[in-house]
C-alpha cells in the first residue's frame, strides 16, 4: 500500500540520464523549474512537453511509473486550482450562488496546474535516475561555494543523504508494523476522523521508537567508524564531468533558448 | 479449521522493473492440530506464504480456503480470520507500543469488540500460556529484555485466541537460552491447547525437536513437505538450498559410513544417542 508513492524515489535501471553527473541534473532541473515560470502562454508550453518526453524516453523509467507518484499531489493540486479559480479578481466568466469564476481566474488556474505538474514531473526525473547519495554528492560540491560564508555544506548534505536514506527504510518498517497491527485486529480504515487518528498510536509509536533506535545506531557506527564531519575527507568516486555531462548541458541550454526564443515571438 | 493453500502465486512490483516472484503454484493442506515447520533459506517465501494466510497479501493468482471458503471473496470477513489465523511477525516486539504489558496485551482482544473483563482474562491467559511472570503485567514494555518483550508480543496475538497461530522467525536474534525457552513454550501450549501451530524457521536445529510435518521453501517453491525424517534424507539437496539438516544427521550417517549399524533416520539428539546404545548392546 505504502509502497506505492514514487515521489523521491530512484528507479534503477541503465540510462545516459542515469549515468549522467548528479551535478548536471541539479543545474537542469533548478533551472527547468526557473524556465516553466518564464512561459506565459499555452503555446509556449509545447517546449517543456517535448523537452520532458525527451528525457523520459531517454531515461528508460516507465512513464506509468511516474503518473503512478503524481497521486499524491492531486490533492495539493486541487486545492491550488480551486483557491485561484475562485479568488482571482478580474472578468467574470461565469457565476453561481456566490462564486465567482473569472476569466484571469480561470487562466491562473490552469497556469499554476500546469506549472506544478510540470515541476513535479521535472523533479522527479531527477530523483528517479540519480541514487540519493549521487544526489547529495551533487549538491555539496554546486554548495561549495557558500562554506566562504560559514554555510555547513559538508554537514547539511550529510543530514540530506541521511534523511533520504531514511525514507524507503521507514517506508517497509511502516509497512510491516502496520501489518503486524492489522493481524492482531487493528483498523486503519473505517471510522470518523478522530477515531482514524487514534487508530494510528499503535503505527506511529513503534514508527517513531524504530526510527530513533535506528538513528542511534547510525550514530554509533559513524562514530565507529571516525566520522568527524567534513574536514579533510576525500571521496573514493570524486565527481568528474565527462563529455556526456557537457552534451547534458548543451541539450539543456538549447532547450533554455528555444523556450525563451518561443517566449519572444509568440506573444498573444 | 483447516486451510486450504490452492496454486497461489504471488509476485512483488508486479509492473515495475524489479518484480520479483515471491511464490511460485504453491499447493498446501494444513489440517486441524498440525505441527508444522516451514523452513527455507532468507528470501524463499516463507514470510510471504504465511501473509497470505490470514490475507495480509492477496495472491497475484489463485487461492486460499479457510474452512472450505474462499478467503479472497469480496464478502468475506477478514477481521475474523485474521483473529481465528494468528500471525507473530518477525521481531514482533517491534510492534509494542502500550503504557504497560497488560494494556498493550489487551489490544488484540479488544479490537475483537469483546467486553473489558473477557479481554482482561484473554490477556491474562495469554501472559500466562507465553510464561511470564505477574511482577512485570505492569511495567512498561520497553524496559523488558529482548526475551520477555518476545513473549508479550506473541501473547499479544495470543490473546486473540486464534485456532491457527503462525510464528515468524520467533527465535530470531535471541540467545540459545532464550531461543529454547519459546519453542519449548510453545511446544507446550500446543500440547495443552491442541492448536494447529506453524512455526517459520532458517534452522532445522530449531524445528526437528518439535514438529510433526516439514515443509521446506525454495526460491519461492515448495521442494518437500513431509514428517522430518523423510525431509532430512535429502540433507545433502538440503545443504545445496543453503539448508542444514539437524547435525545429528550428519553424524549419524558419518557413523554409518564408518561402518557402524547406526539409525541415519534419528533427528534428535535422544533418538541418536538410544540408536547407539542399543548398536552396542547387540
Amino acid at each position: 500500500m505504502l509502497r506505492d508513492i514514487t515521489l523521491g524515489q530512484y528507479y534503477q535501471t541503465e540510462s545516459v540520464i542515469h549515468r549522467m553527473d548528479p551535478r548536471v541534473k541539479l543545474v537542469g532541473t533548478i533551472g527547468f523549474i526557473i524556465s516553466l515560470f518564464l512561459i506565459k502562454n499555452y503555446i509556449g508550453y509545447v517546449v517543456p512537453v517535448a523537452f520532458l518526453a525527451l528525457v523520459i524516453k531517454t531515461s528508460n523509467v516507465p512513464f506509468k511509473f511516474m503518473v503512478k507518484g503524481m497521486k499524491a499531489i492531486v490533492f495539493l493540486l486541487l486545492i491550488t486550482m480551486t483557491f485561484n479559480l475562485f479568488l482571482t479578481q478580474g472578468d467574470p466568466l461565469v457565476t453561481f450562488w456566490k462564486l465567482t469564476i473569472t476569466k484571469e481566474g480561470f487562466e491562473l488556474a490552469t497556469f499554476m496546474a500546469l506549472r506544478l505538474i510540470f515541476l513535479i514531473i521535472g523533479s522527479s526525473i531527477m530523483t528517479l535516475t540519480t541514487t540519493p547519495n549521487n544526489l547529495t554528492d551533487g549538491m555539496e560540491s554546486l554548495m561549495k561555494p557558500l562554506k566562504v560564508i560559514k554555510v555547513p555544506v559538508h554537514e547539511v548534505s550529510m543530514m540530506m543523504s541521511i534523511a533520504l536514506r531514511f525514507i524507503p527504510i521507514l517506508l517497509e518498517e511502516t509497512d510491516k508494523i502496520m501489518k503486524a497491527q492489522i493481524a492482531r485486529g487493528a483498523d486503519f480504515e473505517s471510522g470518523n476522523l478522530i477515531k482514524k487518528a487514534k487508530s494510528l498510536i499503535p503505527l506511529l509509536v513503534p514508527l517513531f521508537i524504530s526510527a530513533f533506535r535506528r538513528a542511534n545506531d547510525l550514530a554509533m557506527a559513524m562514530e565507529a567508524r571516525c566520522y568527524r564531519g567534513g574536514e579533510g575527507r576525500t571521496k573514493m568516486k570524486p565527481l568528474i564531468y565527462k563529455k556526456r555531462d557537457f552534451m547534458g548541458y548543451l541539450v539543456f541550454f538549447l532547450y533554455l533558448v528555444v523556450t525563451i526564443m518561443v517566449g519572444i515571438v509568440i506573444k498573444f | 479449521m483447516s486451510i486450504i493453500v490452492d496454486h497461489v502465486n504471488y509476485i512483488y512490483g508486479a509492473d515495475t522493473a524489479l518484480k520479483v516472484e515471491a511464490l511460485k503454484d504453491i499447493n498446501l493442506n494444513i489440517p486441524d492440530g498440525q505441527f508444522i515447520g516451514l523452513i527455507g533459506h532468507t528470501g524463499s517465501g516463507k514470510s510471504t506464504l504465511v501473509q497470505h494466510l490470514n490475507g495480509l497479501l492477496k495472491p497475484t493468482s489463485g487461492a486460499i480456503y479457510f474452512n472450505g471458503q474462499d478467503i479472497g471473496d469480496k464478502d468475506y470477513n477478514l477481521k475474523t480470520l485474521r483473529s481465528k489465523v494468528g500471525l507473530v511477525f518477525q521481531y514482533p516486539e517491534h510492534q509494542l507500543f502500550e503504557i504497560d504489558v497488560f494494556s498493550d496485551v489487551c489490544f488484540g482482544p479488544k479490537n475483537l469488540g469483546l467486553d473489558k473483563k473477557e479481554v482482561e482474562i484473554r490477556a491474562y491467559t495469554a501472559l500466562k500460556q507465553v510464561g511470564l511472570e505477574d511482577e512485570y503485567f505492569y511495567q512498561s514494555p520497553f524496559e523488558l529484555s529482548g526475551g520477555q518483550k518476545r513473549r508479550v508480543a506473541i501473547a499479544g496475538v495470543l490473546a486473540m485466541n486464534p485456532d491457527i497461530l503462525i510464528l515468524d522467525e520467533p527465535t530470531a536474534g535471541l540467545d540459545p537460552k532464550g531461543r529454547d525457552d519459546i519453542l519449548d513454550q510453545i511446544a507446550r501450549l500446543r500440547q495443552e491447547t491442541g492448536k494447529t501451530i506453524v512455526l517459520v524457521s532458517h534452522s532445522m536445529e530449531d524445528v526437528a525437536k518439535y514438529v510433526d510435518r516439514l515443509i521446506v521453501m525454495n526460491k519461492g517453491k515448495v521442494i518437500y513437505d513431509d514428517v522430518p525424517r523423510e525431509v532430512f534424507r535429502h540433507f545433502k539437496e538440503l545443504e545445496e538450498m543453503g539448508l542444514a539438516a539437524p547435525q545429528v544427521t550428519y553424524i549419524m550417517n558419518e557413523l554409518k559410513s564408518q561402518g557402524l549399524q547406526v539409525d541415519t533416520m534419528a533427528t534428535t539428539i535422544e533418538e541418536a544417542k538410544k540408536s547407539i546404545l542399543a548398536m552396542f548392546q547387540k
